[in-house]
């Protein structure tokens, strides 16, 4: 039977998706339900003085209001930071409370203070105009610069500095940088990103008064998390009596992984109000409350030989985290970003140094990358300046610092298990014409067009894991996976992950993985994700880690199975188990043509007995049934990487950017589905070149967001983008049974130095910050006009 | 939204009688609608006047084009004659937003908003546009009052506009990246009596620039507008362009338009 791994093996989503039979939070409707609206504070920072929603309450179909004293009053608990994170002097972060509403004080534009449920949603929101907020409004602390020179935003915690965080040898960097021929300065931001998921955030919530369970649909990434948390930290319910169902969710890049206000609120106003409840996100609520991505500013420094060799690394960056600390906010720019930051290169000596303070602005969290891409980005400009201010190819010198050999002990943290960064650059050297730039570079400027080429290698580490180096490093929980592998009795296999699916297809990639291990046909097997109610307690979907965590756990669950039905099989077919062989969805027994299928075992573990017979195919103290479980804690992270090679082109007399070449090599090991890879790199491409030329979430100095909508916040459209050239390399990973690594974020982590690279290559090396935009660049081309004209 | 009385006239003369201080036409809507439900506008009375035959179609004179303020952006941008009378005309009403506005927005719509940023009001400028409302007839040039500001009367309707047909005509859009609105919109048209430069996006109002179309009138041609640079100090700045980008892309783009002719 030919392998399901690795084929092309069309989506089973697509049909559902592609025909609008998805099922989302917003799609499901519950007899009797009242709908929410949020009352947000249009401050950036005020203290509430007083809360009169009198008028509000008289207001046509209101049925109740909510605000922060009723939270209080109920003890309900807050949001809170997944990740405890200690600086370098060994003290503990700091982090606000975080209310699910506001009580005394609002710390960014969108802080919920009061909600209302009415009997439609145009009633909510018209009596949302009656409540009276009084407030006393104060300086919004909006510059991260100078955030930490600024007046404290949270009582208690000095200069808004959430820690201050060392990893690495400042002595040895010290040391090596006296050494160094050559000293190499970079200063740049990493600007902030709204996700912008095409659906937005919504929850239903139904409260049965006789079982007091509730149930809570909603758009997240991982629903048992969410669970966990809204019992054990929120106090709504305990666990037994809450059900968190994300059911069709449409995209999530990290910002459906936290728990929101509005889900402890509904949920714990259901109970409150007896009524069932719905909430849909505006899109400007998205813009606005969704947490956002990146936003860093960082000053990076290389030291090198004049050969090109690297000596030594420092990063010292300044975090934003927002008004709060969210679940993945704090490890995001630490342990996500530091130690990926020296790149894919051997750099014997390194620290990253990152101060997280908070702002008035939306919290910040995990967004495709999360951590990776700043990181890449800082290493990736700094090489590329490092090759211009020594005169070598940018190829070359990333060649020269490259390992040579695997497992590779990268300087800060990582024990990179696989990898051949050569093979990947110098596929990605061939597909995209390298040399041939010359040549194009000519032809663009016959046309009074520049052109640049950029190169970036990276590499990424995701799938965090295992589990007790995670919670050493100060995550609240493990981040193992777990699955569930269930046969019927009539031979079909619904299989159950704790991963959650938001766009990843893994309907389809599980499907084909279980198919292989049990040797089922694939339409033989269905995936089950996103219910409390079902399965077993997961981790669910960030960081790339569905299939190298989640994914080996049904893998784990199969080969227990194939034991199960070896035992089953030995009796029934009166051998020993060590002689039945398990191929193709049959046990044989070995030099024989004694044969079962799977699925006549299966059907006699359910079945386990003969009419008018005391006959079981059952061993002695076998259980009946076939249903097995696995939980998986990786020994390591996976480590994609990759090469990838862009060409932009210029128009001077517009500051206009068109990026007119992508080729992007990743090695992602044994790829499961190339066409879902495929995709996963295009997105992830179509997002870091967003970062790179478009996107850019602006906040002004009172804190309002001034780009919080499609007018003004400009996402990357199809032209906006080239065909992309994809190619592939293949170490496996040595740290899973696959052989797998993950592949999700990759392009949004390589894109945006890529583009960046080859803008300032057209712009002869003259630096600008991302985004790249028209004006940013036609300045830019000006200053290279002077300075021609200088040198002329 | 708040709830609104809804009115269909019949003719004119009935969706002006019906308008009121409280009261909008509904043409396409495009702007009205995204308005009201915001919460940025509130009407008592909405009067369609969609069904009005008369605001409908598209006539080609000997020197002119009479469009019918009902006539959506698509039909402008499909039309025959206009393709063949002022090719620029249907090329600007094709570059109007996506497909979904160009099926319901209307010229009379466009010009009655004046958006600083919208495409049309600067094909009026430029095509010395004649803009007939149940009342009058008004020359462009006396139209475009300010930012959002027509002449316009309470209860005056537009009924048609009438574009001169040019000897030659090129719109050139510099779009913003994010709504794809004009940054700025170059409408070069050479008549026989001159030049009009119609600049769209970059201040508070459509305008004719005096500078660009004197130049263009002496010497049609792109190089005579080489190294010329435009006094920006009344120009809009915002995030996507400060008004000294504005300035040097609207010289860039009168240069575009011009060899497009």
């Amino acid at each position: 039977m030919a392998s399901l791994v690795g084929s092309r093996v069309e989506r089973k989503e697509d049909k559902r998706f592609l025909t609008g039979k998805g099922r989302y939070t917003a799609d499901i409707n519950i007899a009797n339900q009242t709908y929410a609206y949020f009352v947000r504070s249009p401050h950036a920072r005020a203290k509430i003085k007083k809360i009169d929603t009198s008028k509000a309450l008289k207001a046509s179909g209101v049925v109740d209001i909510l605000t922060g004293e009723h939270i209080a009053n109920d003890k309900i608990g807050g949001l809170i930071a997944g990740w405890a994170i200690r600086s370098e002097d060994g003290s503990e972060m700091k982090c606000p409370p975080n209310p699910p509403l506001a009580k005394d004080n609002v710390n960014f534009v969108g802080d919920p203070i009061a909600v209302i449920f009415a009997e439609s949603l145009e009633e909510a929101r018209a009596a949302s105009e009656l409540v009276k907020i009084d407030y006393k409004v104060l300086k919004a602390i909006t510059n991260l610069s100078e955030t930490m020179n600024s007046e404290t935003i949270h009582e208690g915690i000095d200069k808004n500095l959430c820690y201050d965080w060392l990893l690495g040898d400042r002595q040895k960097v010290k040391e090596a940088f006296e050494k160094a021929d050559k000293i190499i300065k970079l200063d740049i931001t990493n600007n902030r990103l709204v996700p912008n998921a095409m659906e937005p955030r919504a929850c239903v919530i139904d409260y049965n008064t006789a079982s007091e369970e509730i149930t809570c649909y909603t758009t997240s990434q991982n629903p048992h998390l969410s669970r966990l948390i809204m019992s054990a930290f929120g106090g709504v319910a305990p666990e037994h009596k809450l059900r968190v169902v994300a059911p069709d969710v449409g995209g999530g890049f990290g910002s459906k992984i936290n728990l929101y206000n509005e889900e402890i609120v509904c949920s714990w106003a259901s109970k409150k109000i007896e009524r069932p409840i719905k909430w849909v996100a505006e899109r400007t609520e998205s813009f606005l409350t969704d947490t956002h991505g990146r936003d860093h500013v960082t000053h990076a420094e290389l030291a090198v030989t004049n050969e090109g060799k690297f000596l030594g690394f420092k990063n010292e960056t300044i975090a934003n985290l927002g008004a709060y600390a969210r679940v993945f906010g704090t490890v995001t720019p630490t342990y996500l970003f530091g130690p990926c930051a020296t790149g894919v290169y051997v750099m014997p000596a390194a620290y990253s140094n990152v101060k997280a303070v908070y702002t008035n602005t939306a919290p910040v969290d995990a967004y495709r990358g999360a951590g990776r891409p700043e990181a890449t980005y800082t290493i990736e400009r700094l090489v590329d300046k490092a090759a211009i201010e020594l005169g070598i190819d940018p190829i070359e010198i990333r060649k020269k610092n490259f390992p040579t050999e695997f497992p590779f002990k990268q300087t800060l943290v990582h024990q990179v298990d696989s990898g051949d960064y050569f093979a990947g650059l110098e596929k990605a050297k061939q597909m995209s014409d390298y040399d041939g730039f010359a040549s194009r570079k000519k032809d663009s400027e016959k046309r009074g067009k520049l052109r640049g080429i950029g190169v970036t290698t990276y590499f990424e580490a995701c799938g965090i894991a295992p589990s007790p180096v995670v919670m050493m490093l100060g995550c609240g929980v493990g981040l193992w996976e777990s699955a569930e592998v269930r046969f019927n009795p009539t031979g079909q296999v619904t299989v159950y992950t704790g991963s959650h699916s938001h766009g990843q297809s893994h309907q389809t990639t599980f499907a084909q993985i279980a198919a292989d291990e049990l040797g089922v046909p694939i339409e033989n097997v269905d995936i089950v994700h996103g219910d409390t109610d079902k399965g077993t307690f997961g981790m669910g979907t960030y960081g790339s880690r569905s299939l190298t965590v989640g994914g080996i756990a049904i893998v784990n669950a199969c080969k227990k199975i194939v034991e199960k039905g070896k035992r089953v099989a030995a009796k029934m077919l009166e051998a020993s188990p060590e002689d039945v062989e398990f191929k193709d969805g049959e046990f044989v027994v070995a030099k024989s043509n004694k044969k079962k299928t799977i699925g006549e075992v299966a059907f006699a573990c359910y079945l386990p007995g003969v009419r008018d017979e005391v006959k079981s195919p059952l061993p002695e103290g076998e259980e009946p049934g076939l249903k097995e479980s696995a939980f998986f804690d990786p020994a390591n992270f996976s480590f994609p990487a990759g090469s990838h090679i862009a060409e932009v082109e210029i128009d001077p007399e517009t500051g206009d950017v068109k990026l007119d070449k992508y080729t992007a090599v990743d090695d992602f090991g044994t790829i499961v589905n190339p066409i879902i890879v495929e995709g996963q790199v295009h997105g992830g491409i179509a997002q870091g070149v967003g970062q790179a030329l478009t996107e850019n979430a602006e906040y002004d100095e009172t804190g309002q967001l001034i780009t919080a909508s499609y007018m003004d916040y400009t996402m990357p459209r199809a032209d906006n983008l080239p065909n992309f050239n994809l190619g592939f390399t293949c170490t496996k990973a040595t740290t899973n049974p696959l052989g797998v690594k993950g592949c999700g974020e990759a392009g949004a982590i390589a894109a945006p130095p890529t583009v960046m690279n080859a803008v300032i290559n057209a712009l002869d090396g003259q630096e600008i910050q991302m985004p790249a935009t028209a004006e940013k660049v036609w300045k830019a081309c000006k200053n290279l006009k002077k300075s021609n004209s200088k040198a002329a | 939204m708040k709830n609104f009385n809804y009115h269909c006239a019949k003719d004119s003369k009935e969706a002006s009688k019906l308008s009121s201080t409280n009261s909008a036409f509904l043409a396409g809507g495009m702007t009205t609608i995204p308005s009201m439900k915001l919460g940025l506008a509130t009407y008592k009375d909405i009067i369609d006047i969609k069904r009005i035959k008369k605001l409908a179609g598209i006539k080609v004179a000997s020197k002119s084009v009479i469009i019918g303020s009902i006539t959506t952006h698509s039909e402008v941008a499909n039309s025959k004659e206009i393709k063949k009378k002022i090719p620029s005309l249907a090329s600007l009403a094709e570059g109007i937003g996506d497909p979904q506005v160009r099926n319901r927005g209307t010229i009379g719509g466009s010009i009655a908003n004046n958006d600083p940023s919208a495409d049309y009001p600067s094909a009026c400028i430029a095509l010395d546009a004649i803009i007939h409302t149940n009342e009058r007839k008004i020359e462009s040039s006396k139209f475009f009052k300010g930012m959002f500001e027509t002449a316009l009367k309470k209860g005056e309707l537009i009924e048609a506009v009438e574009f001169k047909i040019p000897e030659k005509s090129s719109y050139q859009k510099y779009p913003n990246p994010a709504s794809r609105y004009a940054v700025v919109g170059v409408y070069v048209a050479k008549h026989k009596s001159g030049v009009n430069v119609a600049i769209t996006g970059a201040k508070s109002c459509v305008y004719n620039d005096k500078d660009l179309s004197k130049v263009l009138s002496s010497s049609f041609s792109s190089t005579a507008l080489e190294g010329m640079t435009l006094n920006s100090s009344d120009m809009n700045s915002d995030i996507h362009a400060s008004a000294e980008f504005r300035a040097s892309l609207i010289v860039t783009h009168a240069k575009k338009a011009v060899e497009a002719c």
